[in-house]
């Protein structure tokens, strides 16, 4: 993975020593909060219900076993002992006290992490496929091109106050794990037609009050010139983009209103101007980062098919979580490994100090070190030794990490909501812990299959409510908390929005509608056919009617 | 009736004006106000420790008092008040 060279730990240390003045001056009440809070919000820290929350970058949720214990250190010196993995790939927590943030800080920044610009209206996280460099399935490696895209937009003067805050996001497998289509920029890495890598451009992606599907700007662009090209993007939005509305002011809007060719325009023009100049990558500058990310040591295996095939023979548990949770790695021999925060009422995501260090010292031991954070919340060990497998499973499941439910109906996506978080209209915790509680039986979920739930407490959607097969948001209705359904959402290479199913239920209903939604696929679904794919061919009206038909409500309460 | 939450400056925490002018983590220590014009005086004088750098965004809030602890109408300042319900 990537290490720090001198000007970014210079940065990065640089940034806390400002920050800690800063913090000092607010505390003695030379700074007003109006005045503090830009400054605290570019460091990553909100004011959220109960006190200071903390966003933590975790570069395209790539995370060392070192940088994991720091996590752990920082919950329990500085938080409540746990902290709450993000739609973003990176960690809040939730109880910081403002006058011990440059400690914490200072902290992070000696195992090169960060919380610049995890707020503000400026480019965040660059967020990515968190297999990335060992999925079986993937053309290209996205991490290099992350990493400078990264370096490019921290404290980047010019982008720093944009209309709004902006997100980018990159994948190298054909099979979309990162949500690149809800992306303020999402970069597709693949082949042209002569048979060079390079990206394929979307812009204008996003959730919020008003979702978009991202357009394609461009095709296909040489590694090269993706730093100009985003630049050319960002240049025209912060020209064009919207400053008089907070609500209108990401690049979605603009791109829709003027029109995606209109757009593309613009940005051809200024790439044009600017697509020789200094951000043109050399060659060698694409090497050096490359050398960043070369494979760990893997040795030289051949696919445990044998031992792996008795051991599912011999143990049901561990054949289910195999097939949950494991996915093919690209070198033989070698396995990548979701680790689920998703156990039966517990929020999604969230982990505490014991279990970050457990992980950590499970990643060292079966995955050289490092750990992924995926942007459904989940960790994975991208370079598992296939032989290690049963061994490694015991040991998360001793740990609560070795639910069965990956992509299943309970691996929900679920934003801290109303128990949290100062926007949220509804509490969204609940919600999630009320239906994984209902869908317990690991059977039943093998039977659904995949079946992605997302919860949003408001129209903000970090919860990609929008994007679950079936969506959930929380609304408030005179003071009452109300869950508005969608159907038939995805993130994934065919992304959608998903429809509305109806008006509002209250929390205790929505389990008993899940369970009608269920129940009517399964009776719809074609031999094999996913939720998804038994939704767009049926549409929405047989669910209406499940949902809302009397009988059908009955027979599943 | 109603009471003024803010959240504490040095570490965020949510607090209530109390009687005596200072401020508590807990709703039970808070004073709860029931005339327009001593609402009106109290949220001035939340305000200067805003100013003073003491607290946050003090508002007033809807409280209903059955017995000896009052509680905030609203879900939301129901759960600034008593904590993450999960």
């Amino acid at each position: 993975m990537y290490r720090y060279d001198e000007f970014d730990q210079k940065l990065v240390d640089q940034r806390v020593n400002q920050f800690e003045r800063q913090v000092a001056r607010r505390l003695a009440g030379d700074l007003n909060e109006d005045q503090f809070k830009p400054l605290r919000l570019m460091n990553g820290l909100y004011l959220q219900l109960h006190a200071y929350m903390l966003r933590v970058n975790v570069p395209y949720g790539t995370l060392s076993s070192e940088q994991m214990r720091c996590f752990a250190h920082i919950a329990r010196t500085y938080d409540r002992g746990y902290g709450h993995f993000t739609t973003r790939q990176n960690i809040q927590y939730n109880w910081v006290k403002l006058e011990d943030t440059p400690a914490l800080l200072r902290e992070l920044a000696a195992v090169e992490v960060t919380a610049i610009q995890s707020s503000g209206n400026c480019v965040r996280n660059i967020t990515s496929d968190q297999y990335a460099g060992c999925a079986a399935d993937e053309l290209a490696d996205p991490r290099m091109y992350c990493e400078m895209l990264r370096q490019y937009s921290v404290l980047h003067p010019e982008f720093s106050y944009l209309p709004r805050k902006f997100k980018i996001a990159v994948t190298g497998s054909p099979n979309d794990r990162a949500a690149v289509a809800v992306h303020d920029i999402g970069l597709r890495m693949h082949r042209n037609d002569a048979g060079q890598m390079g990206f394929e451009v979307l812009v204008g992606g996003g959730l919020g009050r008003l979702p978009h599907i991202a357009h394609t700007i461009r095709d296909w662009i040489e590694p090269e010139h993706i730093l100009s090209y985003v630049e050319a993007i960002l240049r025209v939005y912060n020209m064009h983009g919207r400053r008089d509305n907070i609500h209108k002011a990401r690049i979605k809007i603009i791109v829709n209103q003027m029109g995606i060719d209109k757009y593309r325009q613009l940005v051809d023009e200024e790439w044009e101007r600017i697509r020789d100049g200094a951000l043109r990558i050399p060659q060698a500058e694409i090497d050096r980062v490359e050398q960043y990310f070369a494979p760990p040591a893997h040795e030289t295996l051949t696919d445990a098919v044998d031992l792996l095939g008795s051991q599912r023979q011999q143990d049901t548990a561990f054949d289910r979580w195999y097939k949950s949770t494991v996915v093919a790695h690209k070198v033989p021999g070698y396995a990548i490994v979701n680790l689920t925060l998703k156990a039966a009422g517990r929020p999604p995501g969230d982990i505490d100090a014991d279990t970050m260090d457990r992980v950590a010292d499970l990643s060292d031991r079966y995955s050289f070190g490092e750990i992924r954070v995926s942007h459904r919340q989940n960790l994975a060990f991208v370079d598992v030794r296939q032989q290690d497998l049963h061994e490694l499973w015991q040991q998360l499941d001793a740990l609560e990490l070795a639910t069965p439910n990956l992509d299943a109906l309970t691996d929900m996506i679920c934003c801290p909501g109303l128990d949290y978080c100062a926007l949220a209209n509804a509490r969204s915790i609940p919600v999630a812990a009320d239906i994984s509680k209902r869908f317990v039986n690991v059977d039943e979920l093998v039977d659904i299959g995949e079946l992605k739930i997302n919860i949003s407490g408001c129209m903000n959607a970090c919860g990609h409510h929008h994007v679950g097969h079936i969506g959930i948001l929380g609304v408030d209705k005179r003071g009452e908390e109300f869950f508005q359904l969608t159907l038939g959402g995805s993130s994934d290479q065919n992304a959608s929005l998903g429809d509305r199913l109806g008006r509002g239920l209250p929390q205790e209903e929505v389990p008993n509608a899940i369970a009608a939604i269920v129940e009517q696929y399964k009776s719809l679904r074609n031999d094999g056919e996913r939720f998804l794919d038994t939704y767009r061919r049926v549409g929405v009206e047989p669910f209406k009617e499940a949902v809302y038909g009397e009988d059908k409500r009955k027979a599943v309460a | 009736m109603r009471m003024i939450i803010a959240n504490r400056l040095h570490d965020g925490l949510v607090v209530f004006l109390t009687a005596d002018g200072g401020w508590s983590v807990s709703i039970a220590d808070g004073t709860v106000i029931t005339d327009s014009a001593e609402e009106e005086r109290l949220l001035a004088e939340a305000k200067r420790d805003e100013d003073r750098c003491k607290i946050i965004d003090p508002n007033l809030i809807d409280v209903t008092v059955d017995g000896e602890a009052p509680r905030p109408v609203a879900i939301r300042e129901a759960i600034r008040a008593f904590g993450p319900t999960v």
